[in-house]
């Protein structure tokens, strides 16, 4: 398998949450775009005078870019170079934490990302993450192939879970509990499980979604149960 | 007829003075990167002084973090977008806000249980003082703010009610409309409300102040106080401090993380 060098010029740099694309500042129809997670390398090289150029490794490619945009290239570098870093390190600061799984402390796969805030900041000491900084990261790591991802739900809430993580299987197995109790309140549901009731109201919820729970709304709070409209028809 | 400005000569003479004129404006070019250059140098310099001058004081007086926020507002500046911004860098100032940030949520999530999620500006103020302990920088309800507006990224519910000359603080994601705020600021008085005192203050029939007052007791922001004299009591558990003389300490506040 051979290298091959390929060079673009006059054109401008884009940078978006997965890839990066290039595109001809004549010809607005030519572009091509690199996903960021087959970029192995990446390093800016000497130019003319109001020219950038940057050099970009691609698995078995070697790609030249030169633009003209001044000020988008530090971002760039910054953006591409380090956000591909944090998400690897935020990937692995939560990995540690679901290795160190206790008794009661058995987290299933997903966490909110004000935990991941909390976890990931406590862990550096310094030079901590902005809440945006954390987002953004959190964006790419299933572009980068990590084994987590980013999962908004209906509500705003957003969490993390493993990539292995099938929150509509755990869907089934709440609403077992469910059946097994009769009815659950997001909290009697978040302390049976062992999560947290923000997360239990999210899975509640999801499973209300799915048909397989239906609410009780009353002044004695938000009470799930299981929907026999499902299940005996 | 021999008009000027038009022949192969005229056409060639203008070709000429174009590429002088080209040339010239390299020549610019090149002077205006010379001096732009000196330029960026100097700023440079200004810059890292004024770093080194200001970061102490930033991280101690927070009357000068709020000019300082308010002059970067002016200008259109967010110091606290990025932990990797350039005035967060150069001046320590976002790690400050940031870890702020990881001592609201401890605090909030560790009182959760009573205040079903809301809490006034001044408890959280007092906790979080409690829980950096005597040694820490001194940290203003204006930090508070900025902090929490800042949290509203992660997407779990964080907001900011004003009640009174003060604000409460939600770390919950419940859904409060304009109704629900009014009724939190009409019990900030008292620490309670009642139907008759909602009719009369805000002109609201029955039924209306009715499903306010499930709404809260549903998101547990709120608890009925049946045994009161006359009509049913609203309390709000985050208006009413008095009521816990017990403390927490920045341990418990750590381990209200699950």
């Amino acid at each position: 398998m051979g290298m091959y060098r390929i060079k673009f010029d006059a054109g401008t740099l884009l940078l978006s949450t997965h890839r990066l694309i290039w595109r001809d500042q004549k010809n607005h129809e030519c572009c091509m775009a690199i996903p960021l997670s087959q970029i192995v390398f990446i390093e800016e090289q000497a130019a003319g005078i109001g020219k950038r150029r940057l050099f970009v490794e691609q698995s078995s490619t070697k790609i030249s870019f030169s633009f003209q945009a001044f000020e988008d290239l530090s971002k760039l570098m910054i953006k591409a170079k380090e956000m591909v870093e944090l998400s690897r390190s935020i990937a692995n600061k939560i990995k540690e934490k679901q290795g160190d799984v206790t008794e009661d402390e058995e987290r299933g796969g997903i966490m909110s990302l004000t935990e991941v805030y909390c976890l990931v900041n406590r862990a550096r000491g310094m030079e901590l993450l902005s809440p945006e900084d954390l987002v953004n990261a959190c964006k790419m790591l299933e572009a980068l192939k990590l084994p987590l991802r980013l999962r908004v739900f209906d509500s705003g809430v957003m969490v993390i879970e493993l990539q292995s993580h099938k929150e509509e299987e755990m869907v089934a197995s709440a609403l077992e509990t469910v059946s097994e109790k009769g009815s659950l309140t997001s909290e009697e549901f978040a302390k049976l499980v062992g999560m947290s009731v923000l997360l239990a109201k999210e899975r509640l919820l999801l499973a209300e979604k799915m048909g397989h729970l239906c609410r009780d709304d009353s002044v004695e709070g938000l009470r799930f149960y299981p929907n026999l409209f499902m299940t005996q028809s | 007829m021999h008009r000027r400005g038009v022949g192969a000569g005229a056409i060639a003479k203008k070709k000429l003075a174009e590429a002088k004129y080209k040339e010239r404006g390299t020549v610019l070019a090149e002077d205006q990167l010379a001096q732009m250059s000196k330029q960026l140098d100097m700023f440079k310099t200004n810059l890292e002084e004024f770093a080194s001058k200001h970061k102490q004081e930033i991280r101690k007086n927070p009357e000068f973090r709020v000019q300082f926020q308010d002059m970067c507002a002016t200008i259109g500046v967010d110091p606290l977008a990025s932990g990797k911004g350039f005035w967060s860098e150069m001046l320590g100032v976002g790690d400050f806000y940031y870890e702020l940030g990881v001592q609201i949520i401890e605090v909030c999530l560790a009182l959760k249980h009573r205040n079903g999620g809301l809490i006034t500006l001044e408890e959280l103020h007092q906790q979080v003082l409690k829980g950096r302990g005597k040694f820490a920088q001194d940290v203003s309800q204006d930090d508070l703010i900025r902090a929490i507006k800042k949290l509203k990224a992660l997407g779990t519910g964080f907001g900011i009610i004003p009640v009174g000359g003060t604000y409460l603080i939600q770390s919950v994601p419940a859904e409060l409309n304009m109704d629900h705020t009014v009724v939190l600021q009409l019990a900030e008085k008292n620490g309670y409300v009642t139907v008759s005192e909602i009719q009369a203050s805000l002109k609201w029939e029955t039924e209306r102040a009715r499903q306010v007052l499930e709404h809260l007791l549903k998101e547990g922001l709120a608890w009925l106080d049946l045994q009161a004299p006359g009509e049913a009591h609203y309390w709000l558990p985050a208006l009413f401090t008095d009521l816990y003389s017990q403390e927490i300490t920045a341990e418990e506040a750590r381990e209200a993380l699950p």
